[in-house]
């Protein structure tokens, strides 16, 4: 058996009353692109934070490739690189001087520092922004270089803390190029929080879905999606009140599965919904519901993370663009 | 620190190459921040040629002696120089947890106490160089000093001042987290710290209250130690400022190097 590349024992951490992570145990194997899903508040970055010993565990811990990031925080912390959500970089120095910084502090000699600069350099493709200053580069090219300079020391788990966060969506599809690169290539397991749905089903191999601090399933995007049945089925009615009322109809009369309202609309997971639909409609019908419209399609992460939480993934987002907003004017003095 | 089991020398070459690292960072930024030379420059030469020539046609009748005041207040606008910049270097923290490098430093595996001290060294460094050139110029200015031993000395008394000012610096900057804290230190300490050293003014003929805030001032050690090595002058003997500077030096970059070891985000 390997060590595990992550593993965690019911790690905990509390503000004052809250409590941010609440006894999460969860194992990462060597070489694995695992994802962190949850919507903002969720726990992710308190997790990553105690995992890459930024803070201490107020109870439980943790162990990195088998060392324990409570007893052994600086072994750990050769043994990691970390991305973090908001820049870590000196923008008043080039590239090149902000990894070459690095791999001085994580004391790689002078001849490997330059060949490791050179090499993720190419990886993130910035070879020729080398030598301008950070203050100049969009956000993406700062992301990816942050990107960079945490594999400069050849860490064994890379943890991003949500590395596509405010970037535009094709920025966003090369970020993801980068990471599946460097899994592969560079056979570094990768951690990573999101909350963006198709960032976790595209990238990850496995998914933990995160939410209160607490990990409410875990397995891969396939296995997640499948086990909420078949078929989705959404149908849009006038309003909230007729919409619960559906839900409740459905409930009592057991012939859907799961079945969730949001809003004016219900979404019912079953099996072979085609054929669902007519003796559905019909139900509605008969207690007088107007369906305004229908929508069937295979589950996707939305519907799993809803059926898990109960809540909608996607209402977070609005927030989450303000608060980038707010940290790239905070920085424009 | 604790948990690093590869031997001493192992520890000494992480330590020495820690504090490298982030003295080199200092230098690069320094290197790029002319304008920011420049300006640092600039106030404590407004000082030295407005307040020199003022106080020299002023109070022409009280100083009686060979050095004229503007020869009298050189050593005390480098002591002013060397205050601001490693106060401003020390707190310059605050700076870089704001803009989020900070974090990169906390997570790399080398000890926090170096990190401190590397910081430290290269804010005395820069702040060395602007004296060293403060001091030059008013040498241009006409300023008379004693010798050029005495010139060498005085960049170390430069140095210990730095040290001293930069270590109170990160330890105050290690727990404030926004720019009002940084205009508080500031206010609150440069200019009670300045007023009362001794840099304008003999201390001898003070009220006794005074006198006493000023010898309780480790910058008027400075000056006066920055007086004597330049122009020969000094109301405290100079081995009590040595061993004051030190002392003080001492006691704030471990400080400082204690405080930033327990710095959170």
């Amino acid at each position: 058996m390997n060590t595990p590349a992550v593993e965690t024992f019911d790690i905990t951490r509390r503000f004052d009353d809250l409590v941010a992570v609440d006894s999460i145990s969860i194992k990462v194997e060597q070489g694995e692109l695992f994802g962190l899903l949850g919507p903002n508040g969720a726990g992710k970055t308190t997790l990553i934070n105690m995992l890459s010993t930024m803070i201490p565990p107020s109870n439980g811990t943790a162990r990195i490739w088998g060392v324990d990031v409570t007893n052994q925080p600086s072994r750990v912390r050769q043994n990691i690189g970390v991305v973090f959500q908001g820049t870590t970089l000196d923008d008043r120095l080039t590239g090149r001087e902000n990894l070459d910084l690095h791999g001085r502090l994580y004391g790689l000699p002078k001849q490997l520092r330059k060949q490791r600069i050179d090499e993720v350099l190419e990886l993130v493709e910035l070879d020729d922004k080398a030598g301008v200053l950070v203050k100049t580069y969009s956000g993406g090219m700062m992301r990816r270089l942050e990107i960079a300079r945490g594999l400069m020391h050849h860490p064994r788990v890379l943890f991003l803390d949500e590395p596509t966060l405010g970037l535009d969506p094709q920025t966003r599809n090369h970020i993801w190029d980068y990471i599946r690169r460097l899994n592969h290539e560079e056979n570094v397991t990768i951690m990573l929080t999101t909350h963006y749905m198709e960032e976790a089903d595209q990238l990850c191999e496995r998914i933990a879905i995160i939410d209160h601090g607490g990990i409410k399933a875990l397995d891969t995007p396939e296995n997640l999606k499948d086990a909420l049945g078949g078929d989705v089925i959404i149908f849009g009615t006038e309003n909230e009140t007729q919409a619960s009322l559906l839900c409740k109809l459905y409930d009592e009369n057991g012939s859907a599965g799961h079945v969730y309202y949001k809003d004016d609309s219900v979404s019912i997971m079953i099996q072979d919904g085609t054929h669902q639909i007519p003796h559905l409609l019909k139900i509605a019908i008969e207690a007088g519901i107007d369906i305004l419209s229908v929508d069937l399609h295979r589950p996707t992460l939305d519907d799993v993370f809803l059926s898990h939480t109960g809540r909608d993934i996607r209402a977070e987002e609005t927030s989450d663009v303000d608060r980038i907003t707010y940290k790239l004017q905070g920085r424009r003095r | 620190m604790s948990d690093h089991g590869q031997g001493f020398k192992q520890d000494i070459h992480t330590a020495f190459n820690t504090v490298y690292t982030l003295w080199l960072r200092e230098m690069l930024r320094f290197k790029r921040s002319k304008s920011r030379i420049i300006g640092s420059l600039a106030t404590p030469l407004f000082f030295l040629v407005i307040l020199g020539t003022a106080f020299n046609s002023s109070f022409q009748m009280r100083g009686g002696g060979g050095q004229t005041d503007f020869g009298f207040l050189a050593p005390g606008i480098i002591g002013m120089s060397i205050l601001f910049s490693s106060l401003t270097g020390g707190v310059s923290i605050i700076w870089d947890r704001e803009f989020g490098f900070l974090k990169e430093i906390l997570i790399a595996p080398v000890p926090r106490f170096f990190v401190a001290l590397g910081k430290a060294l290269g804010g005395v460094t820069t702040a060395m160089i602007q004296g060293t050139l403060l001091m030059l110029i008013a040498f241009l200015l006409g300023v008379e000093y004693q010798s050029y031993l005495g010139m060498a000395a005085s960049m170390g008394v430069m140095l210990l001042i730095g040290l001293g000012f930069i270590g109170l610096g990160i330890a105050l900057a290690s727990h404030t987290e926004s720019h009002e804290g940084f205009q508080m230190i500031m206010t609150f300490i440069t200019m009670p710290v300045l007023l009362l050293s001794g840099a304008f003014f003999r201390i001898g003929d003070l009220p006794q209250w005074m006198k006493t805030l000023v010898y309780l001032d480790p910058l008027t050690y400075g000056i006066m130690a920055l007086r004597y090595t330049l122009i020969g002058e000094t109301e405290i003997p100079i081995n009590i400022c040595l061993v004051a500077l030190v002392l003080f030096a001492l006691t704030t970059i471990g400080l400082g190097g204690y405080v930033f070891g327990k710095a959170k985000l």
